[in-house]
């Protein structure tokens, strides 16, 4: 337990970084005293380090306490970072489990047997270059070095890419776009001529009317939007909640339309049909801002809420108060795009429903709806000129997803296994923070890709099942073990956040700065690494940034001011969005021009067959995907998923509460593993829901070994969006296996 | 349909899913406690009463197996605690709110009490016996001299501690269960009928033998007409005792209650007893074994159900 | 002084942060728990209703617990704080089976442990760990009988109720509805 002293010393330490940030006076002059009389306290060297969160992307800065072995005792919030203001979430608390969960990586492994047998023998860091080098080597000479691609979700991952880039490929793509947010910001690009971004420009702080389109905030314990929605509650702002499902956010919502599944749009343009209909769109605005009003309005002329009733289920006269709420509270209102976003194959026309809605009730760019956000840039070091790669990913889907800004990652997967009229499949995957078998839909064309490849990297800190099929698994230290970039991101005003170990990395684990260094001068890159060690490179960025490394140490996060003061619009000032026309499109030139329907329409779902319910997934809010299912602290909270079956389900089928079933979908797959049925009111009788990231199969490990189910055994069918390449995983049928449940 | 889960937290080991706190040693303790404090009681209440020489057994031999027991008792109960080492800490203040602390008294007080009845009665059994030292021997006679006041110190704190192994649990609130001032006086009830059984079987006379069966058969009638209130207390009373209740009528524990406890442990003794009483040759070791077990495992199944049974909320 | 938390279950999304926080800030070992997250759904679809409550030992100011210990190992503290002085515990398991809510638990070293209001924290002028980590900020914390402590003023403010009254413990962790 910490004792009273153990926490003087704690206070003790922190008073230089207070002091330097200048916070929370009020503390300091608390602590001093106490300091005093314990001389023991002034001797200890520092016991806080800063970083920020890497157990999800919102990147919450934090300070690590060390005690007096050195041995980390708690992460808490950063109380100056906007991302967190001094609160982390439950996954960013738990981080510390991530350090002390003992099945992790320890040693560089190369593959012995066959691929996927998962056979490995230990090796140096030298022989895994050395293999991984040779192999690159040989790609580059036989196919040309655009036939390796990285895949990254995570903060080390540029470093990677930085390689990459210098060995000659651009092909970096990241599952946050095609399989989460792609869609949404394709369709607000084209609508705003800009992003969402992340995190999410929304300013819920000061919202009146927040409308969540199956976004399950407070289960997607996104930090800082989780925080201001709270806020908002205590403002008294309403909350709208559309979800099939009865989420925690629908709970706290003064309405809750439990729609049908895929059926948003109905939904959707029935709103935008009252608000132009009964002319409770900011007319200023839209008349100002946007081009195409009135081919909307007549293409949205028979859209009625009592249209949309027949087709979501949502009581017309709740549709018609609805939109009236929003309308009252316009501009200061949301209709938030949400993040995961590849649903149904017709997300981007979704998210541009959903755009549409906002820009006729003028919040974006208003106080209370969207505001324009700012972040500073980290200066570019000097090194040779990238070669220019001959092909990329687009060669492979020509004339296709011109919209997508990002690369498609599932495409890069498609891409690798080889067709004839290709000329270069993938050869060289390298995997960095994505457990690909977990995270792209399909898992059997994943694993069919990686069989085809030359060579096949995983950088990872745990034996998920991606290492799994790796030929070399390079084991890295956790983000509280190392440095990484200075984290930038998108705010009201702009922040930096620095991270830098707590500790020296456990075993033989080490950061992705080192390796993409020392893989670089293997290949023959060293030009491309001009600094000797990560300090000598933040230090640089951080001074041509007017700090530097040893003041980040200190603070932290480090505000710094707007360029302009221009977080909303200026409402007597003409604005040019980024867009073919100027203005904020109801009616999109761009999508016209791809060949696709310039504003949304509804098309209809598949249902399920007979026996069948829909496979609904979503988020805990004490787990991250797959990645923490191990985590000590965190599967102390929670340590496997369970199936939600709505009481008439579980009624036809004879289940009970804490019954063990598998499941089945439409294309006879069956889960790997099995799953507890929970009986809840909380899930439609036409779906059942469960949480993704369980159903683990690697033994090294132990605590998430077959605990619970995993939702990507059951997406095998994927609707693609058109104009994004997204790969919509919300249509897939699955039906109860009770027997056999063992093996 | 109303649903509620603890999504997270609470698995603490011997807390959740429920309750498990205490393992086979609580029950075993009360239940010697029980039985020491029911022969504790017919010894002192047999030499009271003046008959000392009639009830032979129950003044004399019984109560030589009470420190044994009361020995196992508190071997029992410090196999229980989880911080051994600060076992002294029990006597370091007198708590007259915790059942547990004046239990541990009660027991302080007890013991020594019942090594001081062996030792005047030792004479009885063997009766070469001398004591070694002259200081031991005035002891001696002290002791014999205010027999009579021991026996009155004596039933008070065996009635006392009887009732104590059913206070133990009814004292808390928390657990609907056991949460009836019934347990009291039917563990003092069990622990004299246990008692009565032992002094029965250990009877050398027809007249210790039969009047010990007529007390048993007398104190399972009132400990029979104590389950029937038992009950009818907690159907008459909230949910939440409703719901315990119901853990013997129809959950969980109903056929080791009724069968094992109610109708081995009462009925079957009752009906040797009378059997007995009316003249047919029955075997006193029989109700005697009966009893004990019906009584200890009583004891656990008290234990176990209350430790089951909470509060919904 | 009288210490006091008050819950809004308006705004707890049950992500159980305020359980992760305790457990890194007290050392709770792994395994174990001295405050956990219950939910409560009723009605039937699409009719719902749904409570979350952090919950913890409720410092009861008529604690079974502390009556029913045999060394005064459990006992009240400044504030009304009740704590358990491990080297006083002999790990009798009287106060787990006394306290209605299952608010305590063996440690593994022997002694019983609980929920302590932080009050290592409070010395410090700090509040409570998972008060003070609570993403949705719907935890408030302070001294009943100071009036503009903000947990009397939301006390004041809102409706609120505390659990299973009927045990006659007298709550002091209050759930605003
Ligand atoms: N079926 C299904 N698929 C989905 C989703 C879904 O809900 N269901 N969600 C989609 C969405 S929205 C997203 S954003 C993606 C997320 O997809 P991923 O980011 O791939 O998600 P995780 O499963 O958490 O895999 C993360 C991997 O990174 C590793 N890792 C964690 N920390 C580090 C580190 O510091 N360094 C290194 N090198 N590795 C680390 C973990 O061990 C794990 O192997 O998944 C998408 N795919
Ligand atoms: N705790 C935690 N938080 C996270 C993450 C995490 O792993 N853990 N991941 C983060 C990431 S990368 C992402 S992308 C976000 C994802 O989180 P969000 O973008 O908020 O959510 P989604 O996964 O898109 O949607 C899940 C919700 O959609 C509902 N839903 C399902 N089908 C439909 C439908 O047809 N219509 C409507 N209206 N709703 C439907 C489900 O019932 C569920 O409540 O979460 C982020 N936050
Ligand atoms: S939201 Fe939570 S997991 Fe994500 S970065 Fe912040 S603290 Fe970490
Ligand atoms: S941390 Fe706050 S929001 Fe989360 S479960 Fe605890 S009380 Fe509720
Ligand atoms: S909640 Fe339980 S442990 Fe806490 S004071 Fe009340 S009775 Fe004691
Ligand atoms: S377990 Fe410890 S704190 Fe609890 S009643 Fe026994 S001695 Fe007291
Ligand atoms: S007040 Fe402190 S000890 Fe109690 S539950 Fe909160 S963090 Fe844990
Ligand atoms: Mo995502």
């Amino acid at each position: 337990m910490a004792t009273r002293r153990d926490f003087i010393k704690v206070s003790a330490i922190g008073v230089g970084g207070l002091a330097l940030a200048g916070s929370s006076y009020g503390l300091l002059k608390k602590v001093i005293p106490a300091v005093k009389g314990n001389e023991k306290a002034q001797k200890v060297i520092p016991t806080r380090t800063p970083t920020y969160c890497e157990i999800c992307f919102w990147k919450c800065a934090a300070w690590v306490h060390t005690n007096d072995e050195g041995k980390i005792t708690k992460i808490i919030g950063h109380d100056s970072d906007p991302h967190c203001n001094g609160r982390l979430c439950p996954r960013g608390t738990g981080g510390v489990g991530m350090y002390y969960d003992d099945e992790r990586l320890k040693t560089p492994l190369i593959r012995t047997e066959e691929r996927g047998l998962q056979v490995f023998r230990e090796a140096t860091w030298d022989e895994a270059f050395e293999y991984i080098a040779g192999k690159m080597k040989k790609i580059a000479v036989e196919h040309g070095p655009e036939c390796v691609a990285l895949f990254t979700h995570g903060s080390g991952g540029a470093y990677f890419g930085h390689m990459l880039k210098a060995y000659g490929s651009d092909n970096i793509g990241a599952p946050s776009f095609a399989q989460c947010r792609g869609p949404r910001e394709v369709a607000f690009q084209s609508t705003f001529g800009d992003l969402v971004m992340s995190p999410e420009r929304t300013d819920i702080r000061d919202t009146r009317c927040l409308v969540l389109i199956g976004s399950h905030i407070g289960e997607n314990m996104h930090n800082g939007q989780v925080q201001e929605m709270s806020d908002a509650i205590d403002k008294g702002a309403t909350i709208i909640t559309v979800d099939p499902r009865f989420s925690t956010a629908a709970s706290k919502s003064k309405y809750w339309l439990p729609i049908k599944p895929a059926t948003d749009i109905a939904l959707l343009l029935a709103w935008i049909h009252e608000i132009i209909y009964n002319e409770w769109y900011d007319k200023k605005y839209v008349e100002k801002h946007t081009y195409g009003f009135d081919q909307l309005k007549e293409h949205v002329k028979d859209m009625t809420p009592q249209w949309a009733y027949g087709i979501t289920g949502i009581d017309p006269n709740v549709i018609y108060e609805t939109a009236r709420e929003m309308a009252n509270a316009s501009p200061a209102v949301i209709v938030h795009p949400g993040r995961h976003v590849t649903w149904y194959g017709d997300d981007t026309q979704r998210l541009r429903a959903i755009a549409i809605l906002n820009a006729l009730l003028g919040s974006w760019g208003r106080r209370g709806g969207f505001y324009f956000p700012e972040k500073v840039d980290v200066p570019k070091f000097n090194h040779p000129p990238y070669p220019k790669p001959k092909r990329n990913w687009r060669d492979a889907f020509p004339g296709m997803y011109n919209l997508a800004e990002e690369v498609i990652a599932s495409g890069i997967c498609d891409a690798t296994i080889p067709v004839p009229e290709r000329e270069c499949a993938f050869k060289g995957w390298i995997v960095y923070g994505t457990n690909l078998i977990f995270t792209l839909p399909d898992q059997q064309k994943t694993i069919k890709a990686i069989q085809n490849l030359d060579l096949m990297v995983a950088v990872d800190t745990m034996p998920m099942e991606i290492t799994g099929w790796a030929d070399v698994i390079l084991p890295e230290c956790t983000y509280l073990e190392r440095y990484d970039e200075i984290r930038v991101s998108p705010h009201r005003e702009p922040y930096i956040a620095l991270r830098m170990p707590a500790t020296e990395p456990l075993y033989n684990t080490k950061p992705a700065w080192w390796m993409a260094k020392e893989l670089g001068k293997k290949l023959g890159l060293a030009d491309f690494f001009p600094f000797e060690t990560i300090e000598e490179q933040l230090d640089w960025q951080l001074k041509q940034m007017g700090t530097s490394l040893d003041e980040m140490k200190k603070l932290g996060v480090k505000k710094y001011e707007r360029a302009a003061d221009d977080l909303y619009l200026d409402e007597n000032e003409p604005f040019e969005f980024n867009t073919n026309t100027g203005k904020i499109e109801l009616f999109s030139t761009a999508i016209l021009a791809e060949g696709f329907d310039p504003m949304p329409k509804y098309t209809h779902h598949e249902e399920p067959p007979e026996g069948f319910y829909r496979l609904n997934y979503g988020r805990a809010p004490m787990h991250t995907f797959s990645r923490t299912a191990n985590n000590p602290n965190l599967t102390d909270l929670m340590d496997e998923n369970t199936l939600w079956v709505n009481p008439k389900v579980a009624k036809l089928w004879d289940l009970k509460n804490d019954q063990y079933v598998k499941l089945k979908n439409q294309d006879g797959f069956v889960s790997h593993t099995s799953i507890k049925v929970r009986v809840t009111e909380r899930i439609r009788w036409d779906s059942v829901y469960m949480v993704h990231g369980f159903g683990h199969r690697q033994p090294q490990m132990k605590r998430s070994y077959f605990r619970g189910a995993s939702d990507a055994d059951l997406i095998t069918r994927v609707h693609v969006d058109p104009i994004m390449g997204g790969t919509g995983m919300r249509g897939n049928f699955v039906t109860f296996v009770t027997e056999n449940l063992e093996a | 349909m109303r649903e509620e889960i603890i999504v997270s937290g609470r698995m603490n080991h011997l807390i959740d899913p429920y309750l498990q706190i205490w393992h086979w040693p609580i029950p075993f303790y009360l239940f010697v406690g029980g039985l020491a404090a029911g022969i504790l009681f017919f010894a002192a209440l047999m030499t009271i009463r003046g008959k000392e020489e009639q009830y032979t057994a129950a003044t004399r031999y019984a109560p030589f197996i009470v420190p044994f027991l009361l020995v196992l008792g508190l071997g029992a109960l410090f196999i229980d605690l989880n911080h051994k080492p600060y076992f002294w800490r029990l006597y370091t203040t007198l708590r007259l709110e915790s059942p547990m602390s004046w239990g541990a008294w009660t027991l302080m007080v007890v013991t020594p009490l019942s090594i001081i009845w062996c030792a005047i009665n030792i004479r009885y059994i063997f009766p070469k016996w001398q004591w070694p030292y002259e200081w031991l021997k005035n002891l001696d006679a002290f002791f014999v001299k205010h027999k009579m006041t021991i026996a009155w110190v004596m039933i008070i704190s065996s009635t006392i501690l009887g009732i104590y192994t059913g206070i133990l649990f009814s004292a808390f609130n928390a657990r609907p269960l056991w949460n009836t001032s019934i347990l009291g006086p039917l563990f003092l009830a069990s622990g004299l009928s246990a008692g009565a059984a032992v002094i029965a079987f250990m009877g050398k006379t027809h007249l210790e033998k039969t009047t010990f069966a007529k007390i048993d058969l007398l104190i399972i009638g009132i400990e029979l007409f104590l389950i029937i209130h038992l009950f009818m207390g907690f159907l008459a009373s909230s949910q939440v005792q409703i719901e315990a209740a119901s853990l013997f009528l129809g959950g969980e524990y109903t056929a080791p209650f009724w069968i094992f406890v109610v109708f081995l442990g009462m009925v079957v003794p009752a009906i040797l007893d009378f059997l007995e009483l009316r003249g047919y040759p029955i075997p006193t070791v029989l109700p005697m074994i009966l009893v004990l077990f019906g009584s200890i495992t009583f004891r656990f199944i008290i234990a176990f159900a209350g430790q089951a049974s909470r509060y919904l909320y | 002084m009288r210490y006091a938390m008050a819950i809004d279950t308006k705004k707890c999304v049950g992500c159980s942060d305020c359980v992760v926080a305790c457990q890194t800030e007290n050392n709770v070992p792994i395994g174990y728990c001295r405050d956990w997250v219950v939910e409560v759904t009723d009605g039937t679809y699409p009719q719902l209703e749904l409570e979350i409550r952090s919950e913890r030992c409720n410092h009861c100011s008529n604690a079974p617990c502390v009556r029913c210990c045999p060394t005064g190992a459990s006992h009240y503290a400044e504030g009304g704080i009740v704590l358990v002085t491990a080297n006083k515990c002999i790990g009798c398991g009287a106060c787990i089976a006394s306290c209605p809510y299952d608010a305590r638990f063996p440690h593994p070293d022997g002694h019983v442990d609980k929920c302590t209001y932080c009050n290592h924290r409070l010395l410090e002028g700090l509040k409570p760990a998972c008060v003070s980590v609570c993403p949705t900020k719907c935890m408030y914390f302070g001294d009943l009988d100071d009036p503009n402590s903000e947990v009397s003023r939301i006390i004041k403010k809102r409706k609120w109720k505390t659990l299973i009254p009927e045990a006659g413990t007298s709550p002091e962790l209050y759930f605003l509805i």
